[in-house]
């Protein structure tokens, strides 16, 4: 039976690699616009990492090394299902380490640990254009990119503002490119926003489903919408990471009882996992939770 | 207490063994083989073939096997399995007009040249359940005798007449949206392939919703039918078109009205619909979904949801739709956190300011 299926190094064939590295050389030229991509199929769902698989097919070479993220963990779902495909199609080596990894994928997160010159960071997007749920009409919204017309985006701001008194907006979280075009961001916690500007490591962000391919290369402003009387700002956690005590850094919160009880807990597990290595000890540090984590 | 952080990988690995015992169902019954897939669940396997655009029955009968039989998912393994394959070539148009028929049926005349044909259709067949067909007892179907006579498209036979518009000269190489990046406004050559490969139900709705008014467009099925064609590669190297085999296909030419304007005549319009195999209700709902979105061009109101090409063809790819639909079960939880705590302020500072008026 194996004979009537098989599939090339890195899944894709070449000419759609050699597509797809044209269009990330041309998001790559300009930083935060939209490129169009044509509609190829990945053997995972879209909307489960497509956009982002399309990144490493094209580009993974056999001296890559691949982690996975999702939700900022190495393990689930995502992480857990796309660096193993890699592995199988392109015998690459993976890891869960982010100073280890040349190539990063992620759904909805960033390292907590500051990326360097050589990586890449890849995310999946399910939705790229930022002015969507604005204006559902694609052939509008390239319009208002081409313009530069993005009034549209401060009015909602400021409405959020009117309505709530701060910007109600916590993930995907609109960012302007290089002083042109606004980009989103992906849903990442806009906690996350602030690493992608003027990061030394190349960020790709793929759209499988919608078709694109955007890019924000190395060094490269990347500025969160705000309004002079109302900044920006990420979230803040009142407490530390109960398992590595890390502070200043994003955390999932686990519920332990249906009486409310809860903790916080590192969400980038490789962050956590080194810094408990290192010796750090949480306020639950000691919790059974390592030796279930086999 | 036990707090699931980890172990995801090994839930999964565990899922997929599950998934592989739960496809293979009670091993006492025997395994099925493609070739009784390929013979006995053909439309299924059709389906597959069409809306995973690669004419590979075998293949496609792997794939609904894999599948369990849900055909979205075969389809999607179809696709997964096509995207990967090199193109080397694009075939000469396939000449519909020269199929070897097994069915040919036209709504629009009681007798015309190539007659009527039924073929293997559920029509007029009473929908009772029949436990009969379980078994081996079911007579060969006798041929028809004597050599078939040409079957020219009723769309031609009006052409003669000038009734209907022309077909159009053809564009060159067709555009191919797998190749090629998607931009609205789309060509109808796009749009018929989108179309082609779009989900045979969200068609059949659209379709139907433009015969209850959300851009009627007075259809008449012309013609639809269903056999086999030559495709017929040109090979520069050889000068001459060869023959890479034949495939089956189902075409379907609706005819519409049109009251014409100041340039033009009141004639009759087209709404086509071809499909690989055997899809009959696919076809015919791909020809009205394809004369409803041709509105702009003939400068009709764009009123029904059934004439917006950008919300038809976004929507239509069943693989994309179930994919994002269905990653909605991915966790979510770092954006829910952000959502929690922004909801949890906004409850505070809300509670704080009614409790500050209370006071006043």
């Amino acid at each position: 039976m194996s004979a009537i299926a098989s599939y090339n190094f890195g899944y894709l064939d070449e000419q759609t690699k050699r597509m797809i590295r044209r269009a990330i050389l041309k998001a790559i030229a300009i930083p935060g616009y939209q490129v169009p991509l044509a509609s190829r199929e990945m053997p995972m769902p879209y909307g489960w990492g497509t956009g982002g698989g399309r990144g490493p097919a094209a580009i993974i070479g056999p001296a890559d090394v691949l982690k996975g993220i999702d939700q900022g963990a190495d393990d689930t779902p995502n992480a857990g299902s796309i660096p193993p495909f890699f592995a199988k199609v392109a015998r690459v080596e993976t890891t869960t380490r982010t100073a280890d990894a040349t190539i990063i994928q992620t759904r909805h997160r960033v390292p907590e640990e500051k990326l360097r010159a050589g990586q890449v960071l890849v995310y999946q997007v399910p939705i790229p254009e930022p002015l969507r749920f604005l204006e559902p009409r694609e052939t509008e919204t390239r319009k208002m990119h081409a313009l530069e017309e993005y009034g549209l985006m401060h009015v909602k701001l400021y409405e959020d503002i009117a309505r709530h008194g701060e910007i109600a907006t916590t993930y995907a979280y609109p960012v302007k490119v290089a002083g042109r075009y606004v980009m989103d961001p992906s849903p990442t916690p806009k906690f996350d926003n602030p690493k992608m500007h003027r990061s030394d490591a190349l960020q790709l962000f793929g759209a499988g489903r919608e078709k694109r391919i955007y890019a924000v290369p190395p060094h490269t402003d990347v500025v969160s919408l705000d309004f002079e009387d109302h900044p920006f700002e990420v979230q803040h956690f009142s407490e530390p990471c109960a398992l590595c005590g890390a502070e200043g850094v994003y955390l999932d919160e686990v519920v332990l009882d249906d009486r409310g009880g809860h903790m916080f807990v590192c969400s980038d597990t490789d962050h956590c996992e080194t810094r408990r290595a290192d010796g750090h000890v949480g306020a639950l540090g000691t919790s059974p939770m390592e030796s279930a984590d086999v | 207490m036990y707090v699931a952080v980890k172990g995801g990988e090994a839930a999964i690995a565990n899922a997929h063994r599950l998934l592989a015992d739960r496809r293979r169902g009670d091993r006492s019954v025997p395994a099925l083989r493609l070739d009784q897939i390929v013979e006995q669940l053909a439309l299924s396997v059709d389906r597959a073939m069409g809306e995973g655009s690669l004419y590979d029955r075998e293949l496609a009968a792997l794939a609904i096997l894999q599948a369990r039989g849900d055909l979205v998912e075969a389809i999607f393994l179809v696709r997964a399995y096509r995207t990967t394959l090199p193109r080397f070539g694009v075939s000469e148009p396939i000449e519909t007009g020269r199929m070897r028929i097994e069915r040919r049926v036209s709504a629009t005349f009681k007798d015309l040249p190539g007659g009527q044909l039924l073929g293997p259709t559920f029509d007029y067949t009473h929908r009772l359940l029949d436990p009969a067909i379980l078994g081996d007892g079911v007579e060969a179907a006798s041929r028809r005798p004597g050599e078939a006579e040409p079957t020219p498209r009723v769309t031609d036979l009006l052409a003669h007449e000038g009734l209907i518009e022309p077909d159009g000269e053809g564009m060159g190489e067709p555009g191919d949206l797998t190749r090629e990046p998607l931009q609205f406004p789309m060509n109808r050559d796009l749009r018929l392939q989108a179309l082609a490969r779009g989900d045979e139900g969200f068609l059949l709705a659209l379709g139907y919703s433009t015969q209850r008014g959300y851009a009627r467009t007075h259809p008449f099925a012309g013609e639809i039918r269903i056999g086999e064609v030559d495709v017929r590669l040109d090979v520069p190297e050889l000068g001459f078109a060869v023959s890479l085999g034949h495939i089956r296909v189902t075409e379907c030419q609706m005819v519409n009205q049109f009251k014409g304007n100041a340039e033009t005549p009141p004639q009759f319009t087209r709404g086509y619909g071809l499909v690989f195999g055997q899809a009959e209700r696919k076809a015919m709902a791909m020809a009205l979904c394809d004369r409803a979105l041709r509105a702009r061009e003939l400068g009709e109101d764009i009123t029904a949801p059934a004439q917006d090409e950008e919300f038809v063809i976004s929507h239509s790819d069943n693989v994309q739709a179930t994919g994002f639909v269905e990653h909605l079960k991915l966790p979510h939880y770092v954006d829910f956190q952000a959502e929690l705590g922004l909801i949890r302020r906004l409850r505070a500072e809300h509670e704080a300011a009614v409790a500050e008026e209370a006071a006043e």
